[in-house]
Formats: C-alpha cells, structure tokens, sequence
C-alpha cells in the first residue's frame, strides 16, 4: 500500500519566514531555474485583477433573468450555455446554476478548500475561504446570512451546496420586483458578487 | 480519522465578515503567490488532487495559523521538492543556476489567456457503470478516510460520513480524487449530487426544512 510520506517532512520551512519574502525567494528560484516567467505571472494578475470577475457572473444572471430561452439552455446544459457566452475555464469546467425560489434559497460553499466558480466570479472573496464560512455554512446558514445582515421568510428552505467535486455552483437569485423591461446593463447593476454565492439577494 | 483542512460544521470560528466585490488581493504578494502556484502548477508534475493534498498535508499548527495563500505557498514548496523540480537545498537559496531540464515546458505570457481559458475539466469516460439513479436513497461511508491510503486525500467530509441522503443529480464519471492525489490513476466513476436533510448532519438543525447538498463519488456511496 502506498505510504503517505509528506507528513513528517514540510519543505516551506526551509524559505524565510515573512510570507512576502518567501514568495520573493519561490519566484527567484523558479525563475532562476528557467521554470516560471515573471511576465506571465503578471499576465495571470492582470487576467483577475481585470478581465475575470463577477460581472461575468451578473451578466449570465441578467441574460437568464430576460431570456426565457437562455434559462432553458442553462437548465439543460449550463457548460453549452455558459460557452456561447464565452464562459468557460480554469475553477469553471463543470457548471451546475441553482435557482433561488420563494420556497428555496441555495447558498454555495467548499468546506474542505475553496472551490469557486473562477470564470464566472473571478478569486474568491477572503471570507469564502475563511475557516468561520467553511466551518459554519454547512450547519448553520442561517446564522452566516445574519452575518450578511440577511434574513429569511419562515416558509423560505436553505438549501447549502458543498462543493466536494470539480463541479461548481452559481447561484441564480430571484429578480427583484418591479424590473419588467429593464435592460441586461440595468440588471446586472442589481446582481452582487454575494447574491451569486447565496450570501445577499439581488437587488 | 481526518484532516486539518476538514472543517465543515466545526464549532468555534467566530463570525464569517463581509467585504466589498472590489477587494480582491489584501497584500502585495497575494497576487503574485497566486501567480506562481498557477504558473508552476503548469509545469505539469502534478494535478489539482495532489496539489490540494500537499496543502492538506500542512502540519494542524501551520494549517491553522497561515493565512491563505501562505497555505498555497506551504503546498508548493512540498510539491516542489516532492516531485524533483527543485532539491531541498535550491529551495532553501543555494544556487548552482542551471536551467531546469522541465524549462521547455515554462508557461509564458502569451500562453496565459489560453491556458486559463482551456480550464481542467476532469469528467473522463469510464467503465464504472451508473448504479444509482435520482431518487434512489443512499448512506455515505461510515468512515470519511481515503480506502487506498492511510491518510490519504478524499473528498468526503467528516460531517456527512454515515449520513442517509437522496441523490439529487448525476453528473457523469469524473476522475477519482482519493486515486488521483496518490498517483494511483484517474480511476473515473460516477459522480453524484446527493442531497441531505440538516436533521441527518446535524444535533440542532436551524429549520426543519433546510438541506446540504454535496458531490460524492459512488464508491462513497451504499444503497440506503
């Protein structure tokens, strides 16, 4: 039986112990060893410091909110959907979209790490990967939405997705009322990073 | 017995705080500790099973106290040295500035959009036929500890081990963490969403109606 042999033996103390002086010393070495390029760093930063963030996910939430069609699409087959849009990569592989209803809200964590659907809503916010988000959503949502200042009706289910595989889960919140004909830029204005990973409502 | 990293339904933790959709990196080498585990992870010496591992590996005591990417950080040096791509003593500073014979395979910045945007997927066909269908009532292992390796990588946590739940979706065959992290193959097999009641998690559910719903392997899984 293979041993797991990692355990007795942690190589990050051999760097120096202020974490930015230990990612100097890990981009020294590597680049020093021809093995990273320090421009591609800088183009990764760039593309989710500026190209790859939640309005990507609001955009997908507005369509579906308008586009009766979209909807179906993305019931069906949210990966062909997401695609036509351009959504699609690194984190956001396997798309599941879960929909918020009068009688179900669904709020999405990863209890074991920090999976998080990349293309859609960029690097996940730190309290998403906070040990209070992953130890509590689970058991007690509720309690983490008033954190949020959030709060349900009575008749209102929680329904907590564990992201446990590579499948990744955005929220769709309900329109708020009184949106009729409002255009997708209109919308997505109304759609919050926080209201796709179930922590807030639209709006 | 589990890990560090498996926390779900932990007491303790205080409360979970809020911040602006702006706010994406809170330190200068948060972006750039990104960037490097991206970027090296390219080199292609290992997949996203081993590299969670490595991380998961961490000792309780620096799990605990580093901050998130110090996590990351903590992961790579690990794989770093485990896999050959640096010795123990290039990582600790000592210089003999060869090129690394992987250097080929160096990720560059006009690769970046494309490597980013072609993702991972890790669906893979397989022989493993379906057992379970929606609907069907199913318990979850008793014992939430990889079967392959003593305290090896799997994904189910120790708040849903021996729980009685439905399954909600199927999502293909997907490849085998608890195979992957060990070098042991993809081992492809039906993945499921399998759906519970808080009541079967949980001493004290908040509301009678509320759910967990998590993806598991079918070998995770027995008949209900």
């Amino acid at each position: 039986m293979p041993h797991d042999s990692s355990d007795h033996d942690h190589p990050h103390t051999l760097l120096p112990s202020d974490p930015a002086l230990r990612v100097k010393a890990l981009e020294t070495v590597l680049t020093r060893k021809g093995l990273v390029d320090p421009a591609a760093l800088d183009a990764i930063i760039d593309a989710y410091e500026n190209k790859i963030g939640p309005r990507n996910g609001a955009h997908v939430v507005a369509k579906a909110w308008r586009d009766p069609a979209f909807l179906a699409a993305l019931r069906e087959d949210a990966d062909a959907a997401l695609l036509k849009l351009g959504y699609y990569g690194r984190q956001g592989e396997h798309v599941v979209v879960v929909e918020n209803t009068p009688a179900t809200h669904n709020m999405v964590v990863c209890t074991l790490c920090s999976c998080y659907p990349w293309p859609l809503l960029g690097i996940p916010p730190g309290w998403y990967k906070s040990d209070a988000y992953r130890a509590r959503a689970v058991r007690e949502p509720r309690s983490v939405l008033a954190d949020f200042g959030m709060s349900l009706p009575e008749g209102t289910a929680v329904r907590v997705w564990d992201s446990t595989a590579e499948v990744r889960y955005l929220v769709l919140p309900m329109r708020p009322a009184g949106t009729d004909g409002w255009d997708e830029e209109a919308l997505m204005a109304l759609v919050s990073r926080d209201s796709m990973i179930g922590t807030a409502l639209a709006g | 017995m589990s890990r560090v990293h498996d926390m779900g339904g932990r007491f303790g933790d205080g409360p979970v705080v809020p911040e602006a959709e702006d706010v994406i990196f809170h330190a200068d080498w948060h972006p750039r500790a990104l960037a490097l585990v991206l970027a090296a992870g390219s080199l292609g010496k290992w997949n996203i099973d081993v590299s969670r591992h490595a991380r998961e590996c961490l000792a309780p005591k620096d799990y605990t106290a580093f901050s998130y990417y110090e996590k990351w950080m903590g992961g790579l040096a690990a794989l770093l040295v485990e896999t050959d791509v640096l010795t123990r003593e290039e990582l600790g500073g000592a210089s003999n500035d060869r090129i690394s014979a992987l250097a080929a395979k160096k990720l560059t910045a006009d690769q970046v959009a494309g490597v980013l945007a072609a993702g991972g997927p890790a669906d893979r066909e397989s022989a493993v036929a379906p057992v379970f269908a929606v609907g069907d009532a199913v318990v979850t292992r008793r014992l939430a500890e990889n079967v392959l390796v003593p305290g090896g990588h799997t994904r189910l946590p120790s708040y849903a081990a021996g729980a009685g739940g439905r399954v909600m979706r199927y999502h293909g065959t997907h490849v085998l963490p608890d195979s992957s992290a060990h070098g042991l193959g993809d081992a492809p097999e039906p993945l499921y969403a399998v759906v519970f009641p808080a009541s079967e998690l949980w001493q004290h559910p908040e509301h009678a109606g509320d759910e967990v719903v998590l993806d598991l392997w079918q070998s995770y899984l027995v008949p209900g």
